[in-house]
């Protein structure tokens, strides 16, 4: 290798071949990604997120919320779960037979033989698909997060250290605006030993007008709350951010991530 | 100051104001940035005392100590180790040097403006790039024309021979323009749609912040270690095998495991990052050859001290690289402190040690004057060492044991959290110490400019009050 010439063309053509596998490649096959159905339904997924939420994501984006919050709820497979729909006409018979099987995180054949038991019995079963994991089990979200859940992000906020909790479902499991709001301002009040910052700055405390707490108020316990004739307002920005925050629940099935239910029992 | 013409000597010389401007800027960026990384750290000890400021959140801070270490340390100080080793490698003194200084200026302005931007919320949000589009652009141009001085003065080398270390460098000085303006047209200027960000994010964080520097550090280790050990590099095929494997496996990783994206992706990231495996041995064994019992200069807490440890570290740091893409490994340490653990090591025990010790040999000889605090050099390299061992080791120790409760749903997410707070605190000693050494760095390497700016203005002044000569008194 006594020439610079070759050298240049060779580390090129390197560079070229990483640059179609991870560039080029992804982009041919997800930039033109468009809506895909919801499984068993006519809806079709994502929807655009509401104008409040989408100004949320860049305040999401500014305050790199993503050095301590993930968005990409992990999965280790499917399993199955039987679940009795009807107990026929002998109640006593199948419920002694529940008793002595096992109906959750069955594999296909596993959950076979127990709906043919149960169905031997008079009753009748549904055979229920679930996403299994560490995730799942915490409660973080219904799948693993695929890429149709952000296809409508820019920027897209996937993070990669888990200082906080996975936040793919979030509004999935925490629906109220308020609680969220509190846990910006002051996230002691919400977790004990929480190790979020507070987000004070995301917040007005100004002089309560009237005698009367403003409907946006935050209602915070005692030890968190301001003096005596003051409130805690939210700002435009805390406010944006709780709608983005509202708006990330993954939670339809998808032909990539199935769950629930989309096995019919066996008649 | 020492007239000496020797040839040798006068490579050096040319050298000289880009390099000042090079280090200089880059030794207060490193102090700059351990400095906000330790404020980072202890916004854990302390979460209640930073909510009032935004620019005192965890979210701006960590990402902004990452950028003054990696934009602010790392690319000038390797841009200029590259222009000196091209000019020794070639014989070639550096001509219109004038043009690399702009261009050092200019880099140093765009970390400026890209801190500030983090600082004032416009972070792109992407890692590693997180610089919004100004300062992007300005470092951009900064490196292409210093790069471009690079080349110029590589392809106008004396005898138009290759070294190992010239494949590593111009490798990498191809390398940075490429990814850097893949990256920023096509997810901050112009972004593509959904995920695709978050791939080329991966990509482009992968080819700087491991490929980059390994490619620079190692070409850095290549010049050196024979220099210092007195033996050649040991031997001519392996670096050449190391070259193209390392290129080749290192380049094509990056997404992992388990990410929401076509599964291909993170499957060619694995296998290329478990085939790494090849270059890391072939640098290990080179190292090795080179290195060991050879009858060249000791070991006494300088440059070669520093470029052997960094070697070293490279190694390490390689091998944590592949565990956390195997998959089995992967599982338990995705999502957690262990990952920054690797990150470190990679640019502050790899690399910037590294380029102390490079900058330790090459900036007496450029400017001509001996460092102010020479003992100061040994005591840093050992705050250094001591710094970047606590501060991986207990985050490497601490993400696998967050990685076991993460995974196990049995424990509440809290004590996944409340765990890591004591290897948290063991962190923030290492960074304590590691702000220490870069304050010894940088003293060094200031007092060198001051001494320098001096000696340059009693040289002005001398030639003012000197009497003419008398045939120009004649004309």
């Amino acid at each position: 290798m006594k020439n610079g010439f070759v050298i240049f063309l060779a580390a090129f053509a390197v560079l070229l071949t990483s640059w179609s596998a991870f560039v080029l490649g992804p982009q041919l096959q997800l930039g033109g990604a468009k809506q895909v159905p919801v499984l068993n339904s006519t809806e079709v997924y994502p929807r655009s997120r509401p104008g409040e939420a989408n100004q949320g994501l860049q305040v999401y984006r500014a305050n790199g919320c993503a050095a301590c919050h993930t968005e990409q709820v992990q999965q280790d497979g499917v399993a199955c779960d039987v679940v009795l729909s009807s107990a026929g006409k002998n109640p006593s018979a199948v419920s002694n037979l529940l008793a002595t099987l096992n109906l959750r995180g069955l594999n296909q054949e596993e959950a076979h033989a127990a709906s043919d038991k149960i169905t031997a019995a008079g009753g009748k079963v549904e055979t229920h698909i679930v996403a299994v994991g560490p995730d799942i089990a915490r409660g973080w979200g219904l799948r693993r997060s695929v890429a149709e859940d952000f296809l409508y992000d820019n920027t897209v906020q996937l993070g990669s250290l888990r200082i906080g909790p996975d936040l793919a479902g979030v509004g999935a499991r925490s629906p109220n605006a308020n609680v969220v709001l509190q846990h910006l301002y002051a996230p002691k009040s919400v977790e004990k030993d929480s190790l979020m910052p507070p987000f004070r700055y995301l917040f007005e405390v100004r002089k309560i007008v009237g005698g009367e707490f403003s409907p946006d108020a935050l209602n915070l316990p005692k030890e968190f709350a301001p003096a005596d004739g003051y409130e805690v307002m939210p700002k435009p920005e805390a406010k944006e951010l709780v709608a983005y925050l509202l708006s990330l629940h993954a939670d339809v099935p998808l032909y990539d991530a199935p769950f629930t239910p989309i096995i019919a029992a066996k008649p | 100051m020492t007239v000496n013409e020797s040839p040798t000597n006068k490579i050096d010389v040319s050298c000289r104001v880009p390099l000042l401007v090079l280090f200089g800027g880059a030794a207060l960026w490193l102090v700059v940035g351990s400095l906000l990384a330790l404020l980072a750290s202890l916004t854990f000890h302390m979460p209640d005392k930073f909510g009032d400021c935004p620019w005192g959140t965890y979210g701006h801070l960590q990402p902004a100590a990452d950028d003054a270490l990696l934009y602010g340390f790392c690319i000038p100080a390797g841009l200029g180790v590259v222009l000196w080793i091209f000019a020794r490698l070639g014989q070639t003194p550096l001509r219109s040097a004038l043009v690399p200084v702009i261009a050092a200026h200019l880099w140093h302005v765009g970390v400026l403006v890209g801190l500030v931007g983090i600082f004032v919320g416009d972070s792109t949000g992407f890692a590693w790039l997180e610089f919004p589009r100004g300062g992007s652009a300005l470092l951009f141009f900064a490196y292409l024309l210093i790069g471009l001085w690079a080349l110029m003065n590589f392809s106008g080398r004396r005898d138009g021979g290759m070294f190992p270390s010239h494949w590593f460098l111009v490798a990498a000085l191809f390398l940075f323009p490429w990814i850097y303006s893949t990256a920023n047209i096509l997810i901050v200027g112009w972004p593509v749609r959904g995920v695709v960000q978050a791939v080329i994010t991966w990509w482009f964080g992968n080819n700087l912040v491991f490929v980059w520097t390994s490619l620079v550090g190692l070409g850095t280790a290549f010049y050196f270690l024979p220099k210092f050990s007195g033996r050649p590099l040991q031997t001519y095929f392996y670096a050449l095998f190391a070259f193209w494997t390392l290129l080749l496996f290192g380049s094509m990783r990056g997404v992992p495991a388990g990410a929401p994206v076509p599964a291909w992706l993170p499957v060619l990231s694995s296998l290329s990052s478990l085939l790494l495996i090849v270059p890391v041995l072939a640098v290990a064994i080179i190292g090795w050859k080179t290195v060991v019992g050879a009858a060249g200069e000791k070991c006494r807490g300088g440059s070669f001290c520093m470029i052997k440890f960094g070697f070293v570290a490279f190694v390490l740091s390689a091998l944590l690289l592949i565990a956390q893409s195997c998959p089995v490994i992967g599982r338990l340490t995705q999502f957690t402190w262990f990952g920054t653990a690797q990150t470190q090591l990679q640019l502050y025990g790899f690399f910037a040690i590294t380029m102390f010790g490079a900058i330790y040999h090459i900036l007496p000889r450029a400017v001509g004057i001996e460092f102010a605090f020479p003992k100061l050099i040994r005591v840093q390299h050992w705050l250094a060492m001591l710094g970047i061992f606590i501060l991986v080791a207990s985050l490497a120790v601490g993400g696998v044991e967050q990685g076991m409760k993460l995974n196990d749903p049995a424990v509440a997410f809290g004590d996944s959290t409340k765990a890591m707070l004591m290897f948290l605190r063991v962190s923030t000693t290492g960074l304590l110490l590691i702000l220490l050494a870069n304050l010894l760095f940088a003293l060094n390497i200031f007092v060198m400019i001051l001494a320098w700016k001096w000696s340059l203005a009693k040289t002005v002044f001398a030639f003012v009050i000197s009497p003419l000569n008398k045939t120009e008194v004649k004309a």
